[in-house]
């Protein structure tokens, strides 16, 4: 996992790894200053001791020149490490940011359904910010730490061995208990995070769903649900939070208990002389390398609670840049697509390899160039599945599918797509104005090209009498315009790419029957060589094609144009029927 | 960018006001428990204070006597002294850091509960102008930029204070002229502070919208990713993200780099004040004398003092020390300038959601159910009740309305429907078919005419209560995290299993239902996403059904679900509107066909009304929908 993830450090290694040890140098200062406080502090000590009847005033002024040096050195040191630290956390953040994107765009259909997008999002801010924090923590302190741990301990070696023990041992003893804090903690912060997302998902559905709220009456409800979700958030956040309330002056006594035996033991051997000379200076240094040491353990532990926390994100972000796109170019991909004929010989299809049920079963299939295809069934009878098939959106479990009599797993992929225009059922448009969001089927068409798709789409006339005609913003999603004209600018959007083969995934349901019609017959006179293969509720939407498949459960039950289905197929009847008897009773 | 991203990148607009706002909200409801806290925070840090001039007691003892020290009357008591003052201190700062953590975690139950609450009850449009993503990281992102502030920054703050007054009197009794060469640092620090923590503030708030940028188009983007798939938009998309990238990382690296440079450059003035106070220490002990230093201390012990220089070095000694312990509380809390900063800006945002002003409760007449069935319950001038029942009468008189001032969306809507009648509303997309319904459960409100229901001013009439007295289909169907049976009684809470699965039978859900893992104890995740669009129609259907209500609205209701399926809920649909005033919304006229008024809406009028036969008859815009899509067949 960290492998993985370091793998997107790249061009900021140098600062990742000259951080650290600029750190150290700023550390070995924070390590020396004492020293030549303890010296200064000494002169007056010993001049109020009667040691000496007058101070060493050159000593002083070098020690406070050297000191100077030192503070200026650890400035340095600090601003650079600081600023390294920034460039190294920051761009980490970014080149995972990027990688992640960058292989999003890779997946095939069938790994962005692994994802939800609000899960992608997750993943690309929140996720990614957790891991940037750890790093940088772990790169400013990891080191720092431990080397500001060891020197201090080093330094107190050469004032008072014995000193070193206490510290060592107050280390350990300290050591064990944020251990034991941060085990017992790691369980509750988890908890936590999980209870974040029920709460989150509670505010999602409510802000979507406020109509439905609003209609029923049900806001009391709703706000008791989210008093639970917020009630489960802050038992386990309580639990973790208590802990390591809890922690603190547990330090703090070690901390504490530490300067006390300092003193009663500094004291006694300024007294008894029992080992060796503390001045009572030294024990002030002393003290101050004891807090040295110990925050020193502290802050180790701080860091890999830090990155235990964050472990989760970190798995969730491999997830996404260890994901291989299940689909990808062949070697030497053909680029040029005949014409627009599709075949489909003996094709079955599962979404995962691991279902044994097949949503397609033995489809054979013959479309020639230029047809008008219908396709009709019932809600999960495999009709998006089939059409899904022809740009290669996913690949055939079995059998193979054809575009102008080749396989499509030869084609260069952008080159099969470009020619197999799909108008997906669950459309989208982009934030933009009209003309950007058509310019995604071409981005060199020229402006009457643009106006030309929008017209057979019959979409020209409402794009008009927006306000700024094709300069219209969509907003986010294109809520500025309704289901029906969204459509209609899909379908221009799919018409500008001059497609060989078009697909119409239930893409005019909320165009009324009418511009409905109208779209088809435009299709038919300006795009006659392309190949129209039409998914549609309504009869109506498919009687008029040159021949129409009936879907049944993953299966071609019955294909043929109107009048043969009619009188031979029983599912097409019943449909048909379904649709016609007001209208047929009233006639 | 949208409005919200605008907002996003202001930050705290009056920071004072925010924080005095925060603090009256957290704390005014813990009153007792913020005493004890403010209490605590005393005693630690006086504890403190006093641990640490015990140790220079003990010190100077040692120093003044060396080995002639008294141990057992002097130091040892000391020592022991300083060890519960050392314990007091502990248990002190232990108990108002739980106290604190209790307030905090309790605080932001609160604030999400009641902005929750609040947003509850927001009209639509707020719902129509904020980016989900927008408002959902309000909840998350900035309630938790409270956290550190509630749990570390004030009581650090407090402490601090008290810490630095202390210290700045025992600083005053030692040394006059010394305390000003530390408060000429202290100028230093602060002007530093001010210059690379304002640096940091503002960077950070560019960050924080290059990120809500960033998010926004990850949202976007990965909403359409099939699409961008479909047309081999995937090298656009990846430079449009690069760039947005970039910019979000130059922000971030400005803003972190100068966060962690303002900790090396506090803490190596301090150090720089340390020199400067010893070097003018010795500079004037040579060339002044004591009268220099301005020493209360001093100048209170000089009778006694055999050694006038060795109580001067002592007083030095204390002095230095003091004045770290100084710098100790600055630093720790400019370190905290960031959570301020980031705490106050989404403080700033969460008030604001707080106090968008709620939809209004609309009139004063309330829904009450007897025996009889449905009533209103009108509230009469002398007092008293009158009781009108629920009969599902609703008019519109000459209704204008739309979203914005300035676009009209409906012009003069009269319309009415009788009990009992199926009044259909067809028309391009856009024509305000959806519009007219929002108007009857009030999600707007209209600019001029009237809409009475039974006779009453809607407006009269309690909003809930209208809207409890209407089922509703929407065209986007949305289902909530629970089972399904959960989800069909969302319908009427108290409605019997029973019940529920009789509504499902009518709605011909159940089949699909007993299908499901668990039947009716399913549950359903993600708005029902393990479910085809044409099942949670079904389940909308059936959740109308449980609600019994006199008057319903089916809006685009059937649209998904497969013609084949829709003729098997006929049945069950026409037991749903017997008997009720039903508002249809279709597309495919069938569904319409046998209304008792068709209403042919276009541009937000009227054009043409009348039952199938007469606007048959009249061969105008109907005929030619209906005869038109009749002609293909």
């Amino acid at each position: 996992m960290f492998k993985t993830l370091l793998k997107s450090v790249r061009e900021y290694k140098v600062a990742s790894i000259l951080c650290p040890l600029v750190m150290i140098g700023e550390a070995v200062m924070e390590i020396l200053i004492p020293f030549m406080m303890t010296y200064i502090v000494g002169q007056f000590e010993r001049l109020a001791k009667g040691e000496i009847a007058e101070i060493n005033v050159s000593g002083i002024a070098l020690c406070a020149a050297l000191m100077i040096a030192c503070a200026v050195f650890a400035l340095l040191c600090g601003v650079w490490g600081g600023k390294l630290a920034a460039k190294a956390s920051c761009g980490f953040a970014h080149n995972l940011r990027q990688d992640m994107y960058d292989n999003l765009q890779k997946y095939s259909f069938s790994n962005i359904d692994n994802y939800s997008t609000s899960g992608l999002i997750t993943r690309i801010t929140t996720d990614v910010t957790n891991v940037q924090n750890a790093y940088q923590m772990a790169i400013r302190m990891l080191v720092r730490a431990p080397v500001l741990f060891i020197a201090s301990i080093v330094m107190t070696l050469f004032i008072e061995p014995f000193m070193a023990l206490i510290f060592g041992g107050a280390a350990l003893i300290l050591g064990i208990v944020v251990a034991f804090c941060m085990v017992r903690v790691a369980p509750h912060f988890k908890m936590m995070f999980k209870k974040y997302d029920g709460l989150n998902a509670v505010v999602q559905e409510n802000l979507t769903a406020i109509r439905v709220v609003k209609s029923y009456v049900r806001e009391d409800s709703e706000i008791e649900k989210m008093k639970r979700a917020t009630g489960e958030v802050y038992k386990y956040s309580v639990k973790a939070e208590r802990i390591l309330t809890i922690m603190m002056p547990c330090v703090n006594l070690v901390f504490f208990a530490v300067n006390i035996v300092i003193l009663t033991l500094g004291a006694n051997m300024e007294i008894g002389n029992i080992s060796g000379n503390v001045s009572p200076s030294q024990l002030q240094t002393l003290i101050q390398y004891s807090a040295q040491i110990l925050s020193g353990v502290m802050m180790v532990a701080m860091c890999l609670n830090f990155i235990s926390l964050s472990k989760g994100s970190m798995e969730r972000i491999c997830e996404v840049l260890d994901e291989k796109a299940t689909i990808s170019n062949p070697e030497g991909a053909i680029t040029q697509i005949a014409d627009g004929t599709v075949d489909f010989e003996n094709v079955d299809f599962a979404y995962s390899e691991k279902s044994d049920k097949n949503v397609l079963s033995g489809i054979n299939l013959h479309i020639a160039a230029g047809e008008t295809v219908g396709i009709i069934g019932a809600t999960g009878s495999g009709k998006s599945s089939l059409v899904s098939l022809i740009p290669r959106l996913y690949d055939v479990s079995g059998g193979i599918v054809k575009v102008g009599g080749v396989d499509v797993k030869k084609y260069d992929l952008d080159a099969l797509r470009n020619k197999v225009a799909m108008v997906l059922q669950k459309n989208v448009l982009f934030s933009g104005s009209v003309a950007e969001n058509l310019r995604w089927g071409d981005e060199s068409a020229t402006d009457e090209e643009v106006r030309l798709a929008a017209r057979q789409a019959c979409a020209e006339e409402f794009i008009d009498n927006l306000p700024g005609g094709f300069n219209y913003d969509l907003g986010q999603g294109g809520v500025n315009v309704s289901g029906g004209q969204k459509q209609r600018l899909c379908i221009a959007r799919a018409l500008l790419k001059k497609p060989k083969v078009i697909i119409f995934d239930d893409s005019t349901s909320a165009v009324d029957t009418k511009t409905d019609a109208l779209i088809r017959e435009s299709l038919k006179k300006h795009a006659p060589e392309t190949t129209k293969i039409i998914i549609a509720q309504r009869i109506s939407s498919v009687c008029d094609a040159d021949k129409i498949i009936v879907m049944d459960e993953g299966k071609i039950v019955g294909s043929g144009n109107h009048e043969q289905l009619i009188a031979t197929n029983d599912i097409y009847r019943e449909i048909y029927e379904s649709q016609l008897k007001g209208e047929a009773e009233h006639e | 960018m949208n409005k919200s991203d605008k907002k996003r990148g202001k930050g705290a607009k009056t920071p004072a006001k925010t924080l005095k706002r925060l603090l009256v909200y957290t704390f005014s409801n813990n009153k007792l428990a913020t005493a004890f806290v403010v209490l605590f925070v005393l005693l630690a840090s006086v504890a403190n204070v006093t641990a640490a001039s015990r140790v220079s007691y003990i010190v100077t003892e040692l120093i003044d006597k060396g080995v002639n020290a008294d141990m057992t009357g002097t130091v040892y008591p000391n020592i022991i002294a300083m060890a519960c003052i050392y314990f007091i201190g502990s248990v002190s700062s232990f108990s108002y850091n739980i106290i604190m953590m209790y307030i905090s975690n309790r605080t932001l139950k609160k604030m999400r509960d009641e902005m929750f609450a609040k947003m509850q009850y927001l009209p639509l449009k707020f719902f129509d102008t904020h980016t989900h993503g927008d408002t959902m990281s309000i909840y998350t992102n900035d309630v938790d930029t409270m956290r550190q502030l509630l749990t570390q920054t004030i009581p650090q703050i407090i402490s601090s204070a008290i810490t630095l007054i202390a210290v700045f009197v025992f600083m005053v009794i030692y040394s006059v002229t010394l305390l000003l060469v530390v408060l000429v640092m202290l100028v230093a620090v602060l002007f530093a502070t001010k210059i690379i923590g304002g640096k940091s503030a503002k960077y950070y708030i560019k960050h924080q919208k290059a990120l809500g940028n960033l998010n926004g188009f990850v949202e976007e983007m990965t909403e359409g990713q099939k699409v961008i798939k479909v047309f081999c938009h995937e090298d656009k998309a990846r430079e449009q993200f690069k760039k947005l990238n970039d910019s979000l990382n130059e922000a971030g690296e400005k803003a972190n780099a100068n966060a962690f440079v303002l900790g090396p450059v506090n803490n190596n003035l301090g150090y720089l004040q340390y020199v400067l106070v010893a070097l003018v220490g010795v500079l004037m002990m040579a060339f002044v004398g004591e009268k220099g230093f301005l020493s209360i201390q001093c100048s209170i012990i000089e009778a006694g003092a055999a050694n006038r220089t060795a109580v001067l070095a002592g007083m030095l000694v204390s002095f230095l020390m003091y004045s770290r312990q100084f710098n100790m509380p600055l630093m720790q809390v400019s370190q905290q300038l960031n959570a301020i900063v980031m705490a106050l800006a989404g403080a700033e945002r969460i008030f604001e959601t707080v106090d968008t002003p709620p939809e209004d409760k609309g009139g004063d007449v309330t829904l009450t159910s007897g025996k009889e069935g449905w009533a209103w319950k009108k509230p009469l001038v002398g007092g008293g009740f009158e009781y009108i029942p629920v009969k599902g009468d609703i008019r519109f008189n000459n209704v204008v309305f739309g979203y914005t001032e300035d676009k009209v969306i409906l012009k003069n809507i009269t319309l009415y429907a009788k009990p009992g009648q199926k009044i259909a509303f067809v028309g391009s997309t856009g024509a305000g078919k959806t519009t007219i319904t929002n108007l009857i459960n009030r999600f707007y409100d209209i600019q001029s005419g009237e809409i009475t229901y039974d006779g009453l001013d809607i407006k009269s009439i309690k909003k809930d209560d209208v809207r409890r007295s209407l089922g509703v289909v929407l065209q986007d169907t949305h289902l909530f995290t629970g089972t399904v049976m959960d989800n069909i009684r969302y319908g009427r809470l108290d409605a019997t299993d029973e019940e529920c699965i009789k509504a499902a039978k009518l709605a011909n859900a159940d089949f699909f239902i007993s299908h499901l893992p668990k039947g009716y104890q399913t549950t359903l995740k993600g708005d029902g996403a393990n479910l085809s669009q044409g099942q949670r129609q079904l389940l909308a259907i059936a959740r109308a059904m449980v609600s019994n209500c006199p008057v319903l609205i089916l809006d685009e209701a059937t649209s998904s679900i497969d013609t084949r399926t829709e003729k098997l809920i006929e049945d069950g649909m026409d037991k749903l509107m017997e008997g009720r005033t039903v508002f249809v919304i279709a597309h495919r006229l069938s569904t319409v066909r046998n209304s008792k008024a068709i209403m042919v809406l276009e541009h937000g009028e009227i054009i043409e009304r009348g039952d199938h036969e007469q606007l048959i008859a009249q061969k105008g815009k109907y005929y030619q929908l209906y005869t038109g899509a009749f002609e293909l067949e």
